[in-house]
């Protein structure tokens, strides 16, 4: 499936750059700035970001573990109780301590 | 033939019928979707191309083919050229490990291209893979609208994930298996899941529309904020393929809701008393019931207006990932405790209504989390009386 699927994309890709036309000039191959020259572009370029972006992608991997090790609890959570409730009770607790102090410090707000 | 060869070659056969199929609704999808926008607004949509527009889809692939493949200097050539192909070739793999009915039922062979024990949680893995292909190309556009677009989406999407995830543990705890064909069963025997975790759809639904960059959630190509975000230095066929990755995603997220909330390939057993055996259908209860979630999809996109990104942002992080915990333990605590004291599992059901009308009521406080930003409460001083003292 991942073969098939990627195949069609590069297909269409080689399809397309041998059926369109070429004819590239300076203005044409220019980043989109409204029409004027772009300044601080290409790939590269120390440009700058807000920190919020790399914080939610922090907090992302760290609840994204949490997920994960919530999938086989979830799948073998009817063999394991009651015990495995009080486990995960516990464990979404000790992650909440976290959010809590996440949201008291303000991080989430995109202000 | 050796056997593994023939089996093989049905794979690939089946792998290249999904993927044709996939790209066939996309193509009629955009028109379907412009015709019933146009339809919401009083208006005629393409109905020129061909008996009702049926032609413009394909007059629309042809032009993306023959367009000129522009590559901005600034451009990185390689991360460039790779992004929509990511995004396309995830985009069509996540769809495969559906099953669109019983075995055997596809003239014979099973109707699913691959099928894992973890197939949700690959289905999961490999949509997430689709921020790559976007991210990716808005990085390499070299230019700013891109990378703007890029970043948002990417913050938006795996913030987004994670209330995916955390919003169908409660059905996985039911249901004890990730594998589709196991859930669909269950689901033909104690009833849709929809009906128990009612609260747990509706954040499904709500982050599967973030996921895929729906309407209101589509800001990383908000127009009229950042041009087209990640895709404003494509051209031609690129661009054509960063739009069929998203609305193959929409199908997936479909098809995945339908399949784990419907009861999937299964209709409604009640409807057997009319025409008996209906319910059995192969194939054709999962696309009505996909059909329906982007229709879904489309009348969303005419009826409400984008989210601001703050409170985007805000709305994943401090109501659906909460929420979702909660209804996590609802199901924990349901089966632990309630399911021995003799309970059914309608309990659950009213539970989890419960928990979405709770949800509704409180709506206005609820929305103080992510609409307003939380100004710090400074204290009113009384105006001091003029005079007086």
């Amino acid at each position: 499936m991942l073969l098939v699927a990627v195949g069609i994309g590069v297909l269409a890709v080689i399809v397309s750059a041998i059926l369109g036309p070429k004819k590239a000039s300076r203005a044409k191959l220019m980043a989109y700035e409204s029409g004027n020259d772009p300044e601080h572009g290409g790939v590269g370029t120390n440009q700058r970001f807000p920190v919020h972006f790399y914080l939610v992608a922090m907090l992302f991997i760290i609840f994204d573990i949490e997920t994960a090790f919530f999938y086989p609890l979830a799948v073998a959570y009817q063999k394991l109780i009651p015990f495995a409730f009080f486990e995960a009770l516990t464990f979404v607790l000790l992650l909440l301590v976290g959010y809590v102090y996440v949201l008291k410090k303000r991080v989430l707000e995109w202000a | 033939m050796p056997d593994w060869l023939i089996a093989a070659l049905i794979t690939l056969l089946k792998a290249v019928l999904v993927a044709l199929a996939l790209l066939t609704t996309f193509a009629y999808m955009t028109l379907v979707e412009r015709r019933l926008l146009a339809r919401m607004q009083i208006r005629w949509g393409p109905n020129r191309v061909g008996p009702m527009g049926l032609l413009q889809p394909l007059a629309d692939a042809i032009k993306s083919i023959f367009k000129e493949d522009l590559q901005v200097t600034m451009a990185d050539k390689l991360v460039y050229t790779l992004a929509p192909i990511i995004a396309i070739g995830m985009a069509l793999t996540a769809f495969g490990g559906i099953p669109a009915g019983p075995a055997g039922s596809l003239f014979g062979a099973d109707p699913w291209v691959y099928n894992l024990d973890a197939g949700l949680l690959a289905l999961l893995a490999l949509t997430s893979m689709g921020v790559y292909g976007i991210f990716l190309g808005g990085w390499a556009s070299g230019s700013k609208y891109p990378i703007l677009g890029g970043l948002r989406s990417s913050a938006q999407m795996i913030s987004y994930e994670l209330g995916m995830g955390l919003s169908i543990l409660g059905t996985l705890m039911l249901i004890g298996s990730l594998n589709f064909r196991v859930i669909v069963e269950w689901q033909a025997l104690a009833g849709w899941t929809v009906l128990f975790q009612v609260f747990a759809f509706a954040l499904f639904l709500l982050s599967s529309f973030a996921e895929v960059n729906r309407t209101p959630f589509d800001l990383p190509e908000a127009e009229q904020e950042i041009v087209a975000g990640y895709l404003t230095e494509y051209t031609a066929i690129k661009w054509a393929l960063f739009q069929m990755a998203e609305y193959v995603n929409m199908i997936t997220a479909s098809a995945l809701m339908a399949t784990l909330f419907f009861g999937g390939y299964r209709g409604p057993v009640f409807l057997d008393g009319l025409i008996p055996g209906i319910s059995g259908w192969p194939i054709i209860w999962l696309v009505v019931k996909i059909a329906f979630f982007l229709f879904l999809f489309i009348w969303v996109r005419a009826t409400l207006p984008r989210f601001r990104y703050d409170q985007l942002m805000r709305l994943g992080w401090k109501l659906v990932l909460p929420a979702a915990l909660t209804n996590t333990m609802l199901v924990a605590f349901y089966l632990a405790f309630l399911k021995p004291a003799g309970l059914g599992l309608w309990f659950l059901g009213l539970l989890s209504l419960a928990g979405l009308l709770g949800l509704f009521l409180m709506s206005d406080r609820v929305r103080a989390l992510w609409s307003a930003p939380a100004a710090p409460k400074v204290p009113v001083k009384p105006a001091r009386p003029v005079g007086g003292d």
